[in-house]
């Protein structure tokens, strides 16, 4: 009972500190800027921990912190070979495959405007569509190794990756256009320097959206069938024998890459699209 | 507008060179591909076939075709494709097949199944619709579940600094877990507390839905520029006030385009949510399609749960054009 109120007590010390940190003098410096979302993270994981031992939760159910830490860091071997199966191989591979299928049919789409109206309602209306639900076929096709994983991956992102760039080639204003008709330069300079650039920050939406699918694409496709390692395998696996430790491990792998992943697409953004108004706020 | 250029605008919306509207034509080709991929997808099994039925096929023995590739087989053996597009356990089912079968196991198993809705005054466990409709309600309570928790954070960000500078970031990186591959630690967690039924895949269609409407209720919510905020301060109005009768309107165009994204991702959660439990839903019979090398009751499981986004995707499109027509703010 202690634990559970020193978990309502970090709580609201947690929340205290915040309440003064951003309502104080320095709201806006970057520290606080960094440090405030850092302290709440850091109060849910004390209360996660306080929590589940003070109320005795059974670990099948939920557990604690330090013992997904420990399991995570037991099993370091097996998870990297997971990682390399899973994210390496299967991910990566089919969104590398899917993203730049996606941009050269853009650029196709784009050349000719049949196809764009053709394709666009098209693109939209399958980007909305429960695409992983063709990972069964797939693997059926495929077999269960890393390549049908990839296929599931190409499927998912090829149709946001290809609605995000031909938004973003159609980003030039028609006196943009103009000057560089009069400039007398062809279809391959226009795109090179002027609707290239211009869709750039389009893409980078297309990237972040499609990285976060193709993890979700890769790791769902093992649910259906898969050698015995991946970070989908592992996951149904070990909920078959309630080793929840290594589930939440093989979870924190894939949060791990998901969040990295996504840092360093931001960070090459913000290095290309420097001139684009949302990145000098 | 004159009559030359009420034709030339006419041509333009129809829109094409060749008389055939662009999303048409991209159908047809497509269903096209689709015919003429049947054939090599599905060589082997119909050149076996053959062979048993009499016919002499190019390479006599099974394991030289097996090693031969399937166009050289295609190639080789034009004669012997006739059964290409029946197969009972085709590799790629051809169109039709998946037609007929969704034909099927709605409107026959429903009308003319022992347990169907005519002869049982249910719908019946063997056809698509009853799975259908399982997911359905998964992903509407989900959905709303999301919406409603979505649009409550948003309303907390917008007047809370510091829950905007904690809650914001992590709400973002959630975003980039694949939560999906959760779903079946969740589902068998609660079903060993004893949850189970609708609520668990509820909560991962939730979980779906909930991202996408917080970050476009909070853009929608701070959409009122300073000229109006200034306004309901010259009002002497109360944050609630403000919050009831400026930034909630303002945020209406934004909700609705966040609730199309919401409800497409809260009809994924569902689905992938009914893989771990075989109770029911298109997910489960999906699997179970896998399972037993069903392509075709795949194909028409996936089928429907295209119809399904589409349709959900669609009635919130007719409530956003009523709404915004009603507000004055519609096109």
């Amino acid at each position: 009972m202690t634990q559970v109120i020193g978990a309502l007590a970090v709580w609201a010390a947690g929340w205290l500190l915040n309440l003064r940190l951003a309502n104080g003098p320095a709201h806006d410096s970057r520290a606080v800027r960094l440090a405030v979302p850092l302290i709440f993270g850091a109060t849910l994981l004390v209360m996660w921990e306080l929590i589940v031992r003070g109320l005795g939760v059974p670990t099948v159910i939920l557990p604690p912190p330090s013992q997904i830490a420990a399991t995570f860091a037991g099993n370091l071997v097996m998870l990297w070979g997971d990682f390399v199966q899973t994210i390496l191989k299967g991910a990566l591979a089919g969104w590398v495959i899917g993203c730049g299928a996606a941009f050269l049919t853009a650029l196709l789409v784009d050349r000719f405007d049949y196809l764009r109206r053709g394709l666009l309602p098209l693109g939209n209306f399958m980007a909305a569509l429960p695409i992983v639900g063709t990972a069964p076929i797939l693997v059926m096709w495929f077999g269960f190794g890393w390549q049908s994983k990839a296929a599931v991956v190409v499927l998912m992102v090829y149709f946001p990756m290809l609605v995000n760039t031909v938004a973003g080639l159609q980003e030039t204003s028609a006196m943009q256009r103009d000057l560089m008709r009069t400039y007398a330069a062809g279809w391959g300079q226009t795109l090179r320097s002027l609707r290239l650039p211009a869709a750039l920050p389009f893409i980078f939406n297309g990237l972040k959206i499609t990285s976060t699918l193709a993890l979700i694409g890769a790791i769902v496709a093992e649910f259906f069938g898969s050698p015995t390692l991946g970070l989908g395998f592992r996951i149904s696996t070990s909920i078959g024998q309630l080793d929840l430790g290594l589930v939440w491990s093989a979870i924190l792998v894939a949060a791990l890459t998901g969040t990295l992943v996504y840092g360093i697409i931001a960070l090459t953004e913000k290095t290309l699209t420097f001139w684009h108004p949302s990145q000098r706020g | 507008m004159t009559e030359a250029a009420a034709v030339t605008s006419a041509r333009a919306a129809s829109g094409t060179r060749w008389g055939l509207p662009p999303v048409l034509a991209v159908v047809l080709a497509l269903i096209g591909l689709w015919y003429l991929a049947v054939v090599p997808m599905n060589v082997q099994e119909v050149l076996t076939r053959a062979e048993r039925a009499g016919v002499t096929v190019q390479p006599e023995s099974a394991v030289a075709r097996r090693d031969m590739g399937t166009w050289a087989l295609v190639a080789g053996n034009p004669h012997a494709l006739g059964e290409s597009w029946s197969l009972d356990r085709p590799r790629l089912p051809a169109p039709h097949q998946v037609v007929a079968e969704l034909y099927k196991s709605t409107w026959v198993e429903e009308t003319r199944g022992r347990r169907g809705l005519v002869n049982s005054g249910s719908l019946s466990n063997r056809g698509l619709l009853h799975h259908a409709l399982v997911t359905l309600n998964a992903t509407l309570v989900g959905f709303l579940i999301g919406t409603g928790l979505g649009i409550l954070l948003a309303v907390g960000i917008v007047h809370s600094r510091v829950m905007d500078m904690s809650v914001m970031p992590w709400a973002i990186v959630s975003q980039t877990i694949p939560i999906v591959a959760l779903a079946p630690m969740i589902i068998v967690v609660l079903y060993s507390v004893g949850v189970q039924g609708l609520l668990p895949k509820a909560v991962i269609s939730a979980y779906l839905s909930f991202f996408p409407v917080v970050v476009g209720m909070v853009k929608g919510l701070r959409s009122p520029d300073a000229m109006q905020m200034d306004l309901m301060r010259t009002y002497n109005a109360s944050p609630g006030t403000v919050l009831a009768k400026l930034r909630l309107p303002a945020s209406v165009p934004y909700l609705f385009a966040s609730l199309k994204i919401a409800v497409a991702a809260s009809l994924v959660g569902a689905i992938v949510g009914e893989l771990p439990v075989q109770k029911g839903g298109l997910g489960a019979r999906m699997l179970a399609g896998s399972y037993y090398g069903q392509t075709v009751q795949i194909w028409s499981a996936l089928f429907l749960a295209a119809a399904l986004a589409a349709l959900l995707v669609w009635a919130i499109s007719a409530v956003e054009r009523r709404a915004l027509q009603r507000m004055g703010m519609g096109a």
